[in-house]
């Protein structure tokens, strides 16, 4: 029962988000904020993992794969983009963004939920769940697909670069690779998974953030819950999105 | 002008208020007094409607919040002002910015007009030079002056200030006070106070409303608060320390 009437909470709060904001110009403010906060914040994790993923997704597939000699080497080029454009780059980000930027909201919706920080904007007459959360989601949804451009990008240098470094294969037949049968679905697949992967961790988050109870010990609970549940919801919605469209 | 008009709270299993009724007139303090756990915060977190009362009506000249749709809520707490027991300020804003808030988000002054007005309320509760910094770096008192201010900058009909002196010294406690009670007698406004500090009931409470156990025990003044000696419950609530006893008895002898 409680699951269900959490279930619910959650979709009446993000149904309470869609008003008239009080003041565009102050939320625009408040979602540049958000766009630096998880944007710029981000780009550093984001750029050393999704570089090392590229780099053991080639030296993997080519100890498997090119030892048996099932494949020509180039193959390895199409290989390294197609897997981080369709499950690396935005699984992985997604998970680290999660846990990241996840808890950062969390946390901080729920020391201003504790030290009634919510309730002064309510007093106000400002729409706490528009103004806390909309720019969270806005900001996400806008700049989370462009890291996980950036994830794709640098995992193929890095792919790149550990495969040639290992001598798996050459640069030259790894660029051919990469130039062979690009397909435009995936990269339409990849964004539509960066958005609605944006969406369950700001959403998630922002939910345990915003209502919790209590003091320090449960903004830290809520913390590991956005984490843990975002992490979750979001492995299910890439696997239903990979069912359903390819 | 508000009255209250027999609400009554539950949360679960626990009815946190069992039927208060009174009325808060303009211009003057008043008090809410009761032990910890008499149902305080929940009064006045129904007043501003933060709470939903299950049963009664809360009227605001006239007007009834708990009837009231979204806009005309929100058009009505745009004539409230709060300060909050924590004080409520938002960590990442400086003072300017925190007294500025509620001007940038509802006002369409420009923002020399906004500095001009938030430089005047920070000047009317006493707080120079201090723009500029965080709450963080600033004093317990200094942050219920801030509160002050921003709960004051939208020119407010009506203030609500839930235990304005707790975690002060007595005697910024009592400046506290002094400031309140002067604003609410500056701009007329319907100030609702919750506290358990006796220096406050003595000092600028013009109505006092007790509550124990959910419940109305008494309404007075502060002069009626002295006398009473039948209500066992308020009795024993006011003269808790034997200081107190001790010094009623020896106003009485003289």
């Amino acid at each position: 029962m409680s699951f269900l009437h959490d279930i619910g909470k959650y979709f009446l709060m993000i149904s309470s988000m869609f008003t008239r904001p009080e003041n565009v110009r102050m939320y625009l403010k408040e979602t540049m904020r958000q766009i630096y906060q998880i944007g710029i914040g981000s780009v550093l994790i984001i750029a050393i993992v999704s570089t090392f993923v590229g780099a053991v997704t080639a030296v993997q597939f080519s100890y498997q794969l090119l030892d048996i000699g099932l494949i020509p080497m180039w193959w390895m080029g199409i290989i390294v983009r197609d897997s981080l454009i369709l499950e690396m780059a935005p699984t992985i980000c997604a998970l680290l963004l999660a846990g990241k930027v996840g808890s950062n909201i969390a946390s901080e919706l729920g020391s201003m939920r504790v030290t009634e920080q919510i309730d002064a904007l309510e007093i106000m007459g400002v729409n706490t769940t528009a103004y806390l959360v909309g720019p969270k989601v806005v900001g996400a949804l806008f700049i989370i697909p462009f890291l996980i451009i950036m994830a794709v990008g640098l995992g193929i240098v890095g792919g790149g670069v550990a495969g040639a470094m290992g001598g798996f294969f050459s640069t030259a037949d790894y660029i051919r690779g990469l130039q062979d049968g690009h397909e435009v679905y995936y990269v339409v697949v990849m964004l539509i998974k960066s958005y609605v992967f944006a969406f369950i961790i700001t959403t998630v988050s922002c939910f345990q953030g915003f209502y919790v109870k209590g003091g320090a010990l449960e903004i830290g609970n809520a913390s590991t819950r956005a984490v843990v549940n975002s992490s979750i919801v979001i492995i299910i919605a890439n696997f239903l999105i990979a069912f359903l469209l390819l | 002008m508000i009255e209250v008009k027999n609400i009554k709270k539950r949360f679960v299993d626990q009815e946190v208020l069992k039927g208060i009724s009174t009325e808060f007139s303009n211009g003057k303090c008043n008090l809410i007094i009761g032990s910890s756990g008499a149902g305080k915060t929940v009064f006045l977190k129904s007043l501003v409607g933060l709470f939903t009362p299950e049963e009664g009506d809360i009227l605001y000249d006239g007007r009834a919040i708990n009837k009231m749709g979204v806009k005309e809520k929100k058009s009505l707490r745009n004539e409230m002002g709060m300060l909050f027991q924590g004080n409520a300020l938002f960590d990442s804003l400086t003072v300017e910015e925190n007294v500025r808030f509620p001007l940038d988000m509802f006002s369409e002054m420009s923002l020399e007009e906004k500095t001009e007005r938030v430089n005047f309320c920070l000047s009317r509760v006493n707080l120079l030079n201090a723009n500029h910094k965080y709450p963080g770096e600033i004093s317990g008192g200094m942050m219920k002056r801030v509160g002050i201010a921003r709960a004051i900058v939208m020119n407010p009909k009506y203030l609500f200030c839930d235990e304005p002196n707790s975690g002060l010294d007595p005697k910024t406690a009592l400046i506290i006070d002094e400031l309140i009670k002067e604003i609410t007698i500056e701009y007329n406004i319907t100030t609702v106070i919750n506290t358990h500090d006796m220096n406050s009931v003595m000092g600028i409470g013009d109505k006092v409303v007790f509550l124990h156990q959910g419940l109305k025990h008494w309404e007075g003044t502060k002069e009626e608060v002295l006398e009473e000696t039948e209500n066992k419950e308020l009795y024993e609530f006011i003269f808790a320390s034997d200081f107190l006893k001790k010094l009623r008895a020896a106003a009485l002898k003289q």
